[in-house]
């Protein structure tokens, strides 16, 4: 399958001597949701400044669709969109002067853009905000105007640096639709987020960075698969006048609230019917965190150990 | 990119350029013609008819070609410096950045901005001469490739600002204590040949001087500085900035980390 974009020992130390990439290889293949984490400072904004001509590279090689950024940038650049983490439109402008002129620097004629100018930001919902000065849009909006004004050349590669970053739930989930959706029409998406219940439900592979090298690169299937044990949160119907015995893996968190451990391959109704039997109802059940965040803090913790670096 | 598609990339920045300056022309059109207004009161009709005459012309009419290219300069100049960098401080230079928009149309949509506010701005300010003088045209060729020139001049000089200013306070040192300073030491309202020997030279070093002698020109027939020599020191000027903007927008000087 062709590379969408492909990363060949990408590094960069900035001026005042900062390494911020040591050496990164990555290949996203076309069509694929890819996920880019890793803690702040870790190197993702870097690689994808790199990778938007924005940041300039101390050594390695960036394509897109087979498309040199430095060799072939004018072929390299039409296939990318890029959705930035800061807001970086002028305030001044309104929705449908950002959209239009962004067209106009892809070379793409005044009709087409109108039309598309029209589906995105109606797709996004801003077409009745699109003449407003942007100051005078929210945070989620102004968010969704960036969206809009990366996809109105309509490339084949489109990058999120946390897109959902302050958007309130309702939006968010709306926006993650959009983003499948789009994703089902062919384009690859490469998302960075911090929520990662975000990446777990959308990509289908991942890569995670820290410390400027890439600590992990497989699919979210493998990944999660790896994930030996989950925590339940049980809440219970009274309060608890004693808590549960002989039962290592429940701990009670306050008078009416469990939690409990369970191992991969373990059984949880056998320790719910065990509960049951100790006089314990339990009335509502959840998961306290998602497996991939689990993964996460332990791939970013054992890299921290390894390189001595304790990060209290 | 083929042609068709720069040829949209560059209207696209010109087109934003002009809207910019035309949506807030209270601050950018307004003030110099009201203040060259100023100049053609107090200088040209009070003081003016005391000085008598200046090489031959009233003095009314020779602080004109001077004033109008002043108002040239100094509007190209700003449009480009504040707006470049304005982009820059809000980030929306990244918009450009990240398309396949070439260095080269970058540069030449912002200097054309700069040019259409310098050269509207120099219009107005000849309209309001038309009521304090009776401006003729000695040489129109000679007055329309200098204010041309000129215009481009000074917009790559706001540009060069615009790319190294790392504050809003460096994009007001260069006019204030070198552009103004510079202007009024040009020649506008005085004749180089009226300095003692020892000044006239240290004017030659101004090159400003050479733009509004050749400006003149095209009004009135005169100048202190032959006609060959303000080209050619135009061109050299526009030459060198051209090259040192590349170099600055290709390495991304204060634009690309």
């Amino acid at each position: 399958m062709q590379a969408a974009l492909e990363i060949s020992n990408l590094r960069k130390t900035y001026s005042n001597g900062f390494t911020a990439l040591k050496g990164i290889n990555l290949t996203v293949a076309d069509g694929d949701f890819f996920a880019l984490l890793g803690p702040n400072g870790a190197g993702k904004s870097t690689a994808i400044g790199i990778i938007s001509s924005l940041v300039n590279k101390s050594d390695g090689s960036v394509s897109i669709y087979s498309h040199n950024i430095d060799t072939d940038f004018s072929i390299a650049k039409a296939q990318l969109g890029v959705v930035p983490q800061e807001f970086n439109f002028s305030i001044f402008e309104t929705p449908m002067q950002v959209v239009m002129n962004q067209a106009g620097y892809y070379g793409i004629d005044r009709t087409t853009a109108t039309q598309r100018a029209q589906k995105y930001l109606t797709l996004l919902g801003l077409w009745d905000k699109r003449n407003n000065q942007n100051r005078m849009l929210s945070g989620g909006m102004k968010r969704r105007l960036m969206i809009a004004r990366a996809l109105i050349h309509e490339p084949r590669l489109l990058i999120l640096d946390e897109p959902t970053a302050g958007v309130d739930i309702e939006i968010r989930h709306s926006m993650w639709e959009f983003l499948s959706d789009l994703n089902n029409t062919g384009t690859t998406i490469i998302l960075t987020t911090h929520y990662l219940e975000e990446a777990e439900s959308l990509c289908r592979n991942i890569a995670i960075i820290d410390g400027g090298e890439l600590v992990e690169n497989t699919s979210m299937r493998d990944l999660l698969k790896r994930s030996n044990r989950e925590i339940f949160v049980l809440d219970t119907e009274t309060p608890m006048k004693y808590y549960p015995e002989g039962m290592s893996n429940v701990t009670a968190k306050d008078e009416s609230t469990l939690e409990v451990e369970i191992l991969k391959g373990g059984n949880l109704s056998e320790v719910i019917m065990a509960l049951s039997k100790q006089g314990f109802t339990i009335t509502s059940m959840r998961n306290k965190s998602n497996r991939l965040e689990q993964l996460f803090i332990d791939l970013v913790n054992d890299g921290h150990k390894n390189t001595g670096d304790s990060r209290e | 990119m083929n042609s068709r598609e720069l040829w949209i990339s560059f209207q696209t920045i010109v087109i934003k350029e002009v809207s910019r300056f035309a949506r807030i022309w209270p601050q950018t059109i307004v003030p110099p013609v009201i203040t060259t207004s100023l100049y053609f009161v107090i200088f040209g009709s009070l003081i003016g008819p005391r000085i008598g005459e200046m090489q031959g012309f009233a003095y009314m009419d020779f602080i004109v070609p001077g004033l109008i290219l002043m108002s040239v300069i100094t509007n190209s100049y700003a449009n480009v410096s504040s707006s470049f960098y304005s982009s820059k401080f809000q980030r929306s230079i990244e918009e450009i950045l990240v398309s396949p928009t070439p260095e080269w149309i970058i540069l030449a949509g912002y200097i054309c901005g700069g040019m259409v506010r310098g050269i509207g701005v120099g219009l107005a300010v000849t309209l309001v001469a038309l009521f304090f003088s009776d401006l003729a045209i000695h040489n129109l060729f000679v007055l329309c490739s200098v204010v041309v020139l000129t215009s481009i001049l000074f917009a790559l000089a706001g540009f060069t600002n615009g790319m190294l200013a790392k504050s809003f306070d460096d994009i007001s040192i260069i006019p204030t204590f070198i552009l103004t300073p510079l202007t009024y030491l040009g020649g506008i309202f005085y004749s180089v040949k009226l300095l003692p020997d020892f000044w006239q030279g240290v004017s030659l070093i101004n090159p400003i001087l050479y733009m509004i002698n050749a400006f003149r020109f095209g009004f009135l027939g005169i100048s202190d500085i032959g006609l060959v020599y303000s080209y050619v020191i135009i061109l050299v000027f526009i030459a060198i900035l051209f090259f040192v903007n590349f170099q600055l927008l290709r390495r991304g000087h204060g634009i690309r980390s």
